[in-house]
């Protein structure tokens, strides 16, 4: 290698090094902020104003989805398996949403800890799997999908 | 064995041996490609069963992901191939960086509209600002001002110079998309694939995936070839090699 093309070489390095420590600086800085959603656990640990907006995100728990008759209302809990949060909703939820399922709610907490959802949205978890193999696995009773 | 892949190397550099290697490849890299997608799609389509929670929705990943991985890949082989550009000013190299970005920004877009269709049944939403899909129109943004910038230039060279360092500037966030689904809570589903453990998805649904990534991976090298050599000879259409080529064609 000519010291010229040597020297190219280094000043390539020291770019990408530099940009690459430029960027991990300003992503630690941008941290929390680049969240997509807090957990009921964050919201226990921290509880946010009562009017202050955010998205929720944790798995339906199992039996407590309520659905109101003659509406669109929906009450359900979102849980992290440590804590839960009630959430209640009212307009026309995604195809994934189910007992179980990842959800993300984006909303405000009332003064008696219930969160007001304005939109929820499902999350997929990366398992893909036939029919057959998942009614497989339930019964020989093993966990399927939705891990967070 | 070291010394003939260099005397290889260095032979690629020149226009017309590139011109000729090209014209060779390029039939047999389109039709590994058609068989590739005809297989993979045929199978995506009619043999892999349907999800447990999807239903038949998923099968949209079968042109998602491959599509996905090859907007990544591109950005990498194109921030080499500028390496090789600014370090060695090697000519073919320049030009293979440049006209790969086009084909970046179509797979990063097929990436993000699959995506979004998607998206809108199983999540409830086209899109989310979250950390997974933001990286990835970035680096649609970023594929773009390179084909500007280059464009910009009335020299090729001086914009391909200029255009190759804002490559190697963009690079930064090829590891910020992969990593998002990890580093940050996302909408976004985390990686399904894993090449080093095992991968959450049944066995029985992974043979289309394979095969339209790899067919996926011959449709890229067939456009690069493609692009670089229509790029060569709009530019040295008043060269000695080009006449003559022109002239064998003639005869």
């Amino acid at each position: 290698m000519t010291p010229r093309r040597r020297k190219r070489l280094t000043m390539i390095v020291v770019l990408v090094v530099g940009i690459g420590t430029a960027a991990a600086i300003a992503i630690s800085a941008l941290q929390e902020n680049m969240l997509y959603f807090i957990a009921p656990s964050d919201v226990q640990a921290q509880p946010l104003p009562a009017d202050r907006n955010f998205r929720l995100g944790g798995l339906v728990e199992a039996g407590s989805i309520e659905r109101d008759a003659d509406s669109l209302h929906v009450q359900f809990v979102v849980t992290d398996g440590v804590h839960q949060v009630p959430v209640t909703y009212a307009g026309i939820l995604p195809d994934l949403f189910r007992e179980g399922q990842g959800v993300i709610a984006q909303g405000r907490l009332d003064e008696s800890g219930v969160f007001h959802a304005r939109e929820v949205l499902a999350r997929h978890d990366e398992t893909y799997m036939p029919p057959e193999v998942a009614a497989a696995l339930e019964r020989s009773g093993a966990p399927h999908g939705v891990v967070e | 064995m070291w010394k003939r892949l260099k005397l290889a190397f260095h032979k690629l550099g020149s226009p017309p041996i590139f011109y000729r290697f090209a014209q060779t490849l390029i039939p047999w890299l389109w039709s590994l490609t058609g068989v590739g997608l005809a297989v993979g799609l045929y199978q995506a389509l009619y043999v892999v069963p349907p999800d447990y929670q999807q239903g038949d929705s998923y099968r949209i990943l079968y042109v998602h992901v491959p599509a996905a991985w090859q907007a990544m890949a591109t950005y990498l082989i194109m921030a080499i191939l500028a390496i090789i550009a600014l370090v060695w000013r090697i000519r073919t190299a320049e030009i293979m960086a440049m006209v790969a970005a086009p084909i970046g920004a179509g797979f990063t877009l097929i990436c993000l509209v699959t995506g979004a269709i998607w998206g809108e049944p199983m999540w409830g939403t086209w899109w989310a600002w979250d950390a997974r899909l933001t990286s990835m129109l970035i680096l649609l943004f970023i594929y773009l001002g390179i084909m500007g910038l280059y464009a910009a230039f009335d020299d090729h060279r001086q914009g391909a110079k200029m255009a190759s360092v804002l490559v190697l500037v963009g690079v930064v966030n090829i590891p910020i998309i992969h990593f998002s689904v990890d580093w940050w809570t996302t909408l976004h589903q985390g990686s399904t694939i894993n090449l080093f453990g095992p991968s959450s998805m049944d066995p029985t649904m992974l043979p289309p995936l394979i095969w339209m990534t790899v067919a996926v991976k011959f449709m890229f090298a067939a456009m690069l070839l493609q692009r670089a050599r229509n790029e060569l000879l709009a530019q040295d259409q008043r060269k000695q090699w080009t006449k003559r080529l022109i002239g064998d064609l003639i005869e």
